[in-house]
């Protein structure tokens, strides 16, 4: 492969980029100067103005005007030419493949979080304070470094098959083969094939439950896990009764990151069944919809939904976070 | 009080100012000063270009799902009229271009020429106002150098956008002569042959097909190629168009008969999955492995198209006295040839002189004699001389297509709505595969189609 970066055939992208980086100063420089030169009185309502317009603009740009875009392109027929009102959502609740991946949804948001923060807790329970607990934490993290591209890839070979008696390639069928069973094909069969998929988030996300509810398990105060120790609290009793409830907000935080990431799953999906097989969710139906068959009503339908299931969750944080702030 | 000190500040503004003046200075100035060779030596050379004229300086881009290898290939033979004509082709592949395409269009930034590989794609376009007609010098190529079934392929509601460009020939079979002859086999020449053929074969203790439909997110679509050679075949080319175009539904039970005689090869665990297992490993097999079997002697037969050449394994000899070659997939009568295939078409979304002089010139048949010479390449162009054929396989394709007995039809999932013919038909049949029955399947596909 040919790794050298050709300066002269790049040359009008990194023209571009210096364009890019050029009108930035510029505007900034611009911004700065208008500040600069402002009478003194109304200079704190301008600052406000002036530094918060480039956000609000972008804002409106790129979530406000598509999002309404979206909502009104969920009432119209697949190009967009002629409304057809709730028929893309009517679809969505009756059609037989279309209620399939809102059961799939559901099942990986009702696990994956759940999952997630047991699998997180118990591991940084278990290691806390041991003598290779920084070891044992930065294992469990190390997947977080992959793309989830990446690591639908990787359990994509995990889970490859080859017929019995040739040498299998996927580390699972390998073990079974070992302990004397015959290969198994783990994805192509539902609804199991949706578990074997949300092993991989939970293998990737575990790391990061484990890295922030440890620190909050470290940030209870010694002398609330001294007087229950004094008080002779068993270790269940220490864990339910006095760790979990210091570190609640930690807990919703993990839980609340997660639904919503889950929510909006693709990339292993995608990448490991392609959504076949029942295991396709909203958001890879959405993409197959809008992008893939041009039918871009029923994929903006699935957009919206998915917008209003993210909602609810959303809300909660920010009143949690405010509640934690007071 | 002021957001930076003044020197600070004095310093930001003069520095964007020097970055300004850098990267204007940078545009501005074109390095490449147009090569001035004119000469004898080249006048001749550009001889044949010359019908297509002098556009110096001007640009073409192109967009295409034909990348690496046969992307460079492209850019060699089309590197002489470059030169000639004095303007620049900036060819794009891209292997999501499916949604691109529609993406890069609906942002106001299509390219100025793309290879559309499904005409049903085409279509959408061309109904949704974004192409550009074909000029009438790439209509009169098209017409004096392919069949009327290639050219109305390229045509919408009476217009005509786009001229074909390559072909793949789908209807073969793959098996290993040197197999064949060890075992006194012959190559059946109608269907009833093919399965006393494939009934010999099991005899042997050999599972004789061997197929794999996986295929990341289009997984299932060589299962519909399947589906359609033999539509084709059982209810000829008239019924075959009926169908592609929805006049005949997707759950007939006419369609239902044809699904079945695949389904007695695809689905009957005696005669698949040679070299992999039962029937269900066809849906997790990869299309590019599906037929490697054959040359291991686990598998003796694979349906596929004429590209499957390029996915031996390597040190395969592809001839028919060598390792793998492939034979007609028969139908019922010998008389008659049905041919399903695939190809690509080159739509536009300008029509700028420049534009148009590439379109003409990839419609002609010293394009594609220029291309064939440099590697592995099938075009229905009556132009092209079946000489320049570069391997056995290529050249048995180039006969069957250039063969007027030949019915040529394009493959129906690439004819349909993609909500179908790249969605629901492929899922489908991948579903078929792993164990739902034929009318469940059919329904489930004939309740997609879109309504409007």
């Amino acid at each position: 492969m040919n790794l050298d970066f050709d300066f002269a055939a790049e040359q009008p992208k990194l023209v571009q980029l210096l364009l890019g980086v050029v009108a930035f100063c510029a505007v900034v420089a611009l911004l700065l100067l208008l500040l600069d030169r402002a009478p003194m009185r109304q200079r704190a309502r301008l600052h406000a103005t002036i530094l918060l317009a480039p956000a609000l603009i972008l804002l409106a740009i790129g979530l406000i005007v598509p999002a309404v875009r979206t909502t009104l392109l969920s009432f119209m027929n697949g190009d967009g030419s002629r409304w057809v009102g709730l028929d893309n959502y009517l679809w969505m609740f009756t059609q037989p493949e279309a209620v399939t991946v809102l059961r799939n949804t559901l099942v990986w948001v009702a696990l994956v979080p759940i999952l997630v923060t047991s699998v997180g807790l118990l591991y940084a329970v278990v290691v806390d304070r041991t003598r290779f607990e920084s070891i044992a934490k930065s294992l469990v993290f190390l997947p977080m470094a992959i793309s989830f591209v990446g690591a639908g890839i990787i359990w994509k070979f995990v889970y490859a098959y080859r017929p019995e008696g040739s040498d299998q390639i996927g580390l699972l069928n390998q073990i079974v083969v070992a302990l004397g069973g015959t290969p198994q094909q783990w994805l192509l069969e539902p609804p199991l094939n949706t578990l074997f998929l949300i092993v991989v988030m939970v293998w990737i996300q575990a790391g990061f439950a484990t890295v922030v509810l440890s620190a909050a398990i470290k940030g209870i105060p010694a002398e609330i896990v001294e007087a229950a120790r004094l008080d002779g609290a068993s270790p269940v009793q220490m864990f339910f009764q006095v760790t979990l409830p210091c570190i609640r907000s930690a807990v919703v935080v993990v839980l609340v990151t997660q639904s919503i990431g889950t929510l909006k799953l693709f990339d292993i999906v995608r990448t490991m069944t392609g959504g076949q097989f029942d295991t396709s969710v909203i958001a890879n139906e959405m993409y197959n919809q809008a992008f893939r068959y041009g039918e871009t009503g029923k994929g903006a339908a699935l957009a919206v939904f998915l917008f209003v299931l993210v909602t609810p969750i959303v809300v909660y944080q920010i009143r949690q976070r405010r509640e934690a702030a007071r | 009080m002021s957001l930076l000190s003044r020197p600070v500040r004095a310093a930001l503004i003069a520095g964007s100012m020097s970055l300004a003046l850098v990267a204007t200075g940078c545009g501005s100035s074109d390095p490449k000063a147009p090569a001035a060779d004119g000469g004898d030596s080249a006048s001749a050379e550009c001889a044949p270009f010359a019908q297509f004229g002098k556009h110096e300086g001007k640009k073409v881009s192109i967009y295409s799902p034909i990348r690496d290898k046969e992307a460079d290939l492209f850019q060699e033979t089309w590197a002489p009229f470059e030169k000639c004509t004095g303007m620049k082709i900036t060819y794009e592949g891209t292997g999501e271009f499916e949604a691109q395409i529609q993406v890069r269009t609906d942002g106001g930034n299509p390219p100025d020429l793309a290879f559309f590989p499904q005409p049903g794609l085409l279509e959408r376009f061309a109904k949704a106002g974004k192409l550009k007609p074909a000029p009438a010098e790439v209509k009169k190529l098209t017409e004096q150098n392919w069949s009327a079934d290639w050219a109305k392929y390229g045509t919408v509601d009476g217009t005509f956008y786009a001229a074909p460009l390559g072909a793949s020939v789908k209807s073969f079979v793959w098996y290993s002569p040197k197999m064949f002859a060890e075992k006194g086999w012959t190559v059946p020449t109608t269907w009833d042959e093919l399965m006393t053929l494939s009934n010999t074969i099991a005899g042997t203790g050999v599972k004789p097909w061997c197929a794999g439909i996986e295929s990341g997110e289009a997984t299932g679509w060589p299962a519909t190629d399947w589906i359609e050679d033999i539509l084709l075949r059982e209810l000829g080319p008239e019924e075959y168009d009926n169908w592609v175009a929805h006049k005949l539904p997707f759950n007939d039970p006419k369609v239902v008969a044809a699904v079945d005689k695949v389904g007695s090869i695809l689905k009957n665990d005696k005669f698949v999955n040679g070299g992999y297992g039962p029937v269900k490993s066809i849906s997790s097999t990869a299309f590019q492995e599906g037929g490697v079997p054959i040359t291991e002697g686990k598998c003796a037969l694979h349906r596929q198209a004429s590209f499957y050449a390029n996915f031996w394994p390597e040190g395969t000899k592809v001839a028919e006295d060598g390792d793998v070659f492939a034979f007609y997939l028969p139908g019922n009568d010998p008389s008659k040839k049905p041919v399903l295939g695939a190809g690509e078409f080159v739509g536009a979304f300008a029509d700028r002189p420049e534009v148009q002089a590439v379109q003409a010139y990839l419609a002609t048949g010293d394009y594609a004699n220029a291309r064939m010479k440099l590697g592995t390449y099938v075009s229905a162009n009556k132009g092209v001389d079946i000489a320049n054929a570069q391997n056995p396989i290529d050249k048995l394709s180039i006969e069957m297509l250039q063969d007027p007995n030949t019915i040529f039809r394009f493959d129906g999932s690439d004819l349909m709505p993609a909500a179908v013919g790249a969605g629901t038909f492929w899922k489908g049949m991948t579903d078929w595969i792993n164990g739902k029955d034929t009318k469940t399947v059919l329904d489930y596909i004939e309740a997609s189609w879109p309504k409007s």
